[in-house]
């Protein structure tokens, strides 16, 4: 690991608890609590659970774990999306990544808007937004397109506008969430191929994905989580393998999760989808 | 918990060392919207396009709004019942009185929406979320100043002659009144992030808001009927009374020769109004601080 001066990130005693209220109404509220049986309007579990590591500068990791194991939720952590409800967690550098990318797109401006409006919502200047952008649209291919309302894109068109964005943000910290359901394969293999510049250029890199073989390729060190604890942090192709020995474990019909939980968990989606809306 | 939280500052110690660190999503409020005054600009263009898109009168809409409003105010208050009898260039009166309100309406309202409205935003991406509210009172403004126009030309038409005083109280009257929009926008932004209730609560608030300040009539109708009591300094005490009060100041007294007095005590009542938004303000920055780290898993 890293030494401490050259951290980029620092996860220490990382918890967070989600609460799952299932109604709102004051009706069902009130009913519920004359029948004293309050404690079924919420439902409580911790999504991450005293998760403790660090990264270091230039550092590639992965996060990996079944659905609902807390991967996406510890990435919004450090994002500073959500808030842990104990722990510390620190960040040095600017933090940007490729987390539903297409969020910060909106349909009633054109595509060069949108790179403005992108490139400012992810923490850039007006400045470094011009510098970039004839890149960004060469990157995207979408160059006809650019003066073109948003709304008229097909959907491969708008991710992989919003993709641009995202990957010539310039961050110190990247954070990449499912990163291959864009677009068709060339423009799949130009991003894995940006994706390894920057890791080349010494960002530190935190890749989640369910796809390891890619993952392998892109990162030295695994973190395995299951159910919010984090269960190994070591070489990558260690972390690998007891995924994949879980995994036949979990088949063999021993799977043990908590179905409240599992399904709570997928409100947030992990897998991006096109993020239109 | 309990146990993890005490382990936790023992350990976190060293990490106050390194000043380059900060805790993702701990943004420095709405200082943080200064900083990023691009990313408000383009929010802002976001806002107004989406307003008008698909619409032919796009901005002329922001005109029509207050002109109907006007229009029915106008015939029914001031012809009708009459009002234009007791209060010279009604018009002017009136209206500088409506542009106050429909600010204050449209950025209270609409910035309590702000953070639900961009839920994809919040969810996905950290970026200071007082933006959103911020954003919101700025749209306000530039629907405000078309208003703001109108008014100076029936101001002109009418013979206004204004001192630097006036003019002053005039800008002084909008920065409360912005102030005091954009903290219960902050409050009640967050609020709704919790409860959906909140907006209705709302619009419920804006409806009795245009009533509960000296628009459509003067004060001294007010006088007359509770006297200057308690219930008068309740009356006086909401910080809306005292800005309409400046704006007739501004704008419509010296259209006329003989204006109403000021009310007892006014400049004592603006003070407090400045204190009221001020303080709603601040406290609007401490909920919406406080509520923002459950905006990405309540919404």
């Amino acid at each position: 690991m890293a030494a401490q001066e050259i951290d980029r990130i620092r996860v220490e005693h990382a918890s967070k608890e989600f609460t799952l209220r299932h109604t709102r109404a004051f009706k069902e509220v009130v009913v519920r609590s004359m029948q004293r049986r309050r404690r079924e309007l919420s439902e409580r579990f911790m999504a991450l659970d005293d998760v403790t590591f660090s990264v270091g500068e230039g550092e590639a990791i992965a996060l990996l774990g079944r659905n609902g194991s807390g991967k996406s939720t510890l990435l919004k952590l450090i994002s500073g999306v959500m808030g842990a409800d104990a722990g510390r967690i620190a960040t040095r550098g600017r933090v940007a990544g490729l987390i539903d990318v297409g969020a910060g797109m909106h349909h009633d401006l054109t595509g060069r808007e949108n790179i403005f409006l992108n490139g400012a919502i992810l923490g850039m200047t007006e400045q470094q937004i011009k510098a970039q952008y004839d890149r960004i649209v060469a990157f995207s291919e979408i160059e006809d397109f650019i003066d073109t309302q948003v709304k008229f894109y097909s959907s491969g068109m708008f991710l992989r506008l919003a993709f641009s964005v995202a990957v010539h943000t310039d961050p110190d910290i990247f954070l990449v969430d499912e990163i291959l359901a864009v677009g068709d394969e060339p423009f799949q293999r130009k991003c894995l191929a940006r994706i390894r510049e920057l890791r080349e250029e010494g960002k530190c890199l935190v890749i989640v994905s369910h796809d390891l073989d890619m993952v392998s390729q892109f990162t030295d060190r695994g973190l395995v989580l299951r159910k919010g604890n984090l269960l190994l942090d070591g070489p990558i192709d260690d972390a690998i393998a007891l995924l994949r020995s879980e995994d036949l474990y979990e088949h063999s019909g021993n799977a043990d999760q908590a179905p409240g939980a599992l399904s709570a968990i997928e409100i947030d989606p992990e897998s991006p989808g096109p993020g239109l809306g | 918990m309990r146990t993890h939280l005490s382990l936790d500052r023992r350990l976190t110690h060293p990490m106050t060392d390194t000043a380059l660190f900060v805790e993702p999503g701990s943004g420095g409020g709405l200082i943080q919207v200064v900083h990023r005054r691009y990313l408000l600009r383009l929010l802002v263009h976001k806002e107004l396009r989406q307003r008008y898109h698909g619409s032919v009168l796009g901005m002329g809409w922001s005109y029509m709004k207050p002109a109907v409003q006007f229009g029915v105010f106008y015939f029914v208050i001031g012809v009708f019942l009459q009002m234009n009898r007791n209060i010279d260039n009604y018009a002017v009166y009136l209206f500088s009185g409506i542009v106050v309100m429909n600010f204050f309406s449209e950025a209270f309202s609409n910035a309590t929406r702000s953070i639900t409205d961009n839920h994809a935003l919040v969810k996905k991406i950290y970026l200071p979320r007082e933006l959103f509210p911020v954003a919101s009172v700025v749209v306000s403004f530039v629907h405000f100043l078309p208003q703001l126009i109108v008014l100076l030309v029936g101001c002109f038409a009418t013979g206004w002659r204004p001192g630097p005083l006036q003019l002053l109280a005039g800008v002084g009257g909008f920065i409360l009144l912005a102030a005091f929009a954009l903290g219960l926008g902050l409050v009640f932004g967050a609020l709704n992030v919790l409860f959906r209730d909140f907006e209705n609560l709302v619009d419920l608030i804006l409806v009795v808001a245009t009533w509960a300040s000296p628009v459509l009539y003067t004060w001294t109708l007010v006088t007359r009927a509770i006297g200057t009591g308690w219930l008068w300094t309740v009356y006086q005490s909401n910080p809306l009374t005292s800005v309409v009060e400046i704006f007739h100041r501004t704008f419509w007294a010296p259209t006329v020769d003989s204006a109403a007095a000021m009310p007892p005590r006014f400049l004592v009542f603006v003070g407090v109004a400045a204190a009221i938004s001020l303080l709603t303000l601040a406290l609007g920055q401490l909920i919406f601080r406080r509520l923002d780290g459950r905006f990405a898993q309540e919404l």
